[in-house]
């Protein structure tokens, strides 16, 4: 009988749609970690003592530090002194200084990925940084922005321009102790965004950074930091593409949030790396630490994440609500397919009375993937009356694929509460043969099911991102059935 | 337009229909009545092109065509609806953006453009009314949290939006109340036309004193064991399935029209 073999197992073969390289010429320093690399970083970065002194600091706790393996992800031993742990385009001197020194081949990589950087083509609305391996090659907007007083810079800058601010919240909120990915990090972060949002400034624009890992056995080790003053509001962006290449490459990012009293934080993140071919041979390992204080009373920090890409990710952006009434969210889309693998979640710490959270998780694997769901509630006892609902729900498209959920809750005052749902569902040939009955093309009913499936989370991304996400998770489910 | 020959089909190794004869032509509306497991739902399936049934032996011609070699959603787009004994859920999808996917996906196979979304919203609203539909539910997500009657009112609504040839109703009156059953009843014969086909499947007679057919057939261990008019529905009712499974099969549809 001639009807479509729609095997749900049948394989996902995905076309990275980002996977060219750019011809250019970098500055690559050796690969390989020891104190005189991280000297030779700061150096070229011509920074401040203490900087360096932090990273120093950092590389020395380091090296007492084992690599965690608690997560439900499975690699090979990475070896850190195969690694480069800086490179940048080379450009004249200095970085360049206005977009029109920026090297056209830079800005053409940039609109092969649509992300235009020449600001009057740019989505209006949108600043851009964009980071090109270990440097921030350009900034758009930062004249009108600055205007009403908002930084918005790469972090390089921030180092030069606005040292204080640096050195006031850099490793507030993920000390340099934190763990052995955000330590190493601390120690040879090369770029990365800053923005500061003034006093009662609602930041016009969406602010987003656009991070491409080009280079080949090189490391990206980014840091971003957003202070949000009291009574402000940012919302903020960050996209990631990279090359394919046969070797693993190592992502080691650091976010770090701070809202003061009355300030929200909106961070959004489209993660779209290199996965790996459907053998599991490349791609990228993203071991990133995000985490956001809600330092002042009714404060607000949310963080939206679409990942679909990556062979490993290892991610929990984490809100500390120590502020009273402060609110925390966190709602995640998380794609595997092939052989990626992910362990993701968030970390609610709440300390001030009458915090909120809210936690919407989803999950989808297909093909070989493993998805795992992994956060910790945690309720203190000054915590009166917190509360926390979590929502987290798998989907999974074949018979190969994994969805594990790790929930940790701690509830050490009375007055708290903490909501935890959790569903696993397989997307149904029923589902599917509805759809198709009604004369969706197969592809159409898959990608309409796990759409509707993820719906909550897609509505919270600015409305030019929602678009972007449903696009990335119907390329990235291309073929996953059929 | 319909035209079932000597159809064999196994699931799982398991005999189910052993040679089913129909005729179905533009216009009609054919019952198929038979006790439970009889094949009455696998023959709705086998229509639609579900995948887990083997067809062994014989052949299906749909405006002749043969329709064994069409994929489920060619036969969708060719004008063949099912509407389903037990409708999906799909969580997050909005039911106006189903049934608007589902429509332009035939209308783009038609050669005709698509309708964009204000168009499609009269029409949906226009056909809400016809088969009695709240029209709150027009918004929320395909058949979740929605009731049994609701359910199955929503999928004579997409037959009304789809406008099919050839419709099949697989056991559309069960679990239905009075009220529920004519409602969907007069959905139906709103629906009736003459170059549409509908084929009713029912275990119980009572939904054919509103939707009365041309012709009623019998199936019993995968076979037509009888047809007639609708006065062998009555007859049935009278009976009981035990009355036509005991003897031999009397009639064998073979295109039989009464």
């Amino acid at each position: 009988m001639a009807t479509v073999p729609h095997e749900l197992d049948a394989l996902v073969r995905r076309e990275y749609q980002h996977g060219f390289v750019t011809p250019i010429e970098s500055d690559t320093v050796p690969p390989g970690l020891n104190e005189d690399i991280i000297r030779l970083i700061s150096a070229k970065k011509r920074e401040p003592e203490f900087m360096l002194e932090w990273r120093l600091k950092a590389y020395r706790h380091w090296l007492t530090m084992k690599e965690p393996h608690w997560a439900h992800i499975h690699y090979p031993p990475v070896d850190y002194q195969a690694i480069s742990y800086y490179s940048a385009p080379k450009s004249k001197q200095d970085r360049p200084r206005s977009l029109d020194e920026v090297d056209p081949e830079l800005l053409r990589t940039y609109e092969k990925l649509g992300i235009p950087l020449r600001e009057q083509e740019v989505l209006a609305g949108v600043a851009v940084d964009a980071v090109f391996d270990s440097v921030s090659v350009a900034t758009t907007f930062k004249e009108k922005l600055a205007q009403l007083g908002i930084i918005f810079c790469s972090f390089s800058e921030a180092v030069q321009n606005h040292p204080d601010l640096v050195r006031r919240y850099l490793g507030s909120v993920v000390p340099y102790t934190d763990n052995f990915f955000a330590t190493l990090n601390s120690a040879v972060f090369s770029d990365g965004s800053f923005v500061y949002v003034p006093k009662g400034v609602r930041c016009p624009m969406e602010l987003s950074t656009y991070f491409r890992i080009n280079a080949a056995s090189t490391g990206q080790f980014e840091r971003t930091l957003i202070i949000a003053d009291e009574g402000s509001y940012v919302s903020y962006l960050e996209g990631c593409t990279a090359p394919m290449r046969d070797e693993n490459q190592l992502h080691a990012a650091v976010v770090e949030l701070i809202a003061l009293e009355g300030a929200t934080i909106k961070y959004s993140t489209v993660q779209n790396w290199y996965p790996g071919d459907e053998e599991g041979r490349g791609g990228i390992y993203n071991f990133v630490t995000k985490r956001g204080e809600c330092r002042g009373a009714n404060s607000k920090i949310s963080w939206t994440q679409v990942e679909t890409g990556s062979a490993i990710t290892w991610k929990y952006p984490s809100v500390i609500l120590r502020g009273d009434n402060a609110i925390g969210e966190f709602y995640s889309v998380a794609l595997t397919t092939n052989r990626q693998q992910a362990d993701t979640g968030t970390k609610m710490i709440h300390l001030g009375k009458n915090t909120r959270s809210t936690v919407v998780s989803k999950g989808i694997a297909a093909g070989h993937g493993q998805n795992a769901y992994r956060g910790l509630i945690k309720m203190t006892p000054s915590a009166d009356n917190a509360r926390n609902y979590t929502q987290c729900d798998s989907l999974l498209l074949g018979d190969k694929c994994g969805a594990h959920t790790f929930p940790y809750i701690e509830v050490k005052n009375p007055t708290a509460q903490a909501e935890h749902e959790a569903t696993t569902s397989k997307i149904g040939e029923d589902q599917l043969f509805y759809c198709m009955q009604r004369g969706l093309s197969e592809e159409d009913a898959v990608s309409m099911i796990v759409n509707g499936f993820c719906k909550e989370v897609f509505r919270e991304l600015p409305m030019e991102f929602a678009v972007e996400a449903q696009k990335l998770l119907g390329v990235s489910l291309e073929g996953s059935v059929g | 337009m319909l035209d079932i020959r000597d159809l064999h089909v196994t699931i799982d190794g398991k005999k189910i229909l052993h040679g089913i004869n129909l005729r179905v032509n533009a216009g009609e509306v054919h019952a198929i009545m038979g006790p439970n497991a009889s094949g009455k739902s696998t023959l709705a399936q086998v229509l639609a092109g579900r995948e887990n049934y083997e067809v062994t032996q014989g052949e299906i011609l749909f405006e002749g065509h043969d329709l064994l070699e069409m994929a489920p959603e060619e036969r969708a787009r060719e004008g063949i609806f099912l509407a389903f004994q037990y409708p999906v859920e799909i969580p997050g999808v909005n039911n106006i953006y189903f049934m608007k996917a589902a429509l332009n996906a035939i209308r783009e196979h038609r050669g005709e453009p698509e309708l964009d979304a204000l168009e499609f919203l009269q029409l949906v609203k226009d056909k809400a009314r016809l088969v009695n539909l709240d029209e709150a539910l027009l918004s929320r997500s395909v058949n979740e949290g929605f009731s049994g009657g609701e359910k199955k009112r929503n999928e004579i609504l997409q037959m009304a939006v789809l406008e099919p040839k050839l419709a099949i109703l697989d056991e559309t009156d069960s679990g239905l109340d009075i009220d529920a059953l004519k409602t969907v009843a007069d959905g139906v014969n709103k629906l009736r036309s003459a170059d549409r086909a509908i084929i009713l499947v029912t275990h119980y007679q009572r939904l054919l004193n509103y939707v009365v057919p041309d012709y009623v057939h019998v199936l019993s261990g995968g076979r037509i064991v009888r047809s007639g008019d609708r006065t062998l529905a009555l007859e049935l009712e009278e009976k009981g399935y035990g009355w036509l499974e005991g003897g031999a099969p009397k009639r064998v549809a073979e295109g039989v029209r009464p």
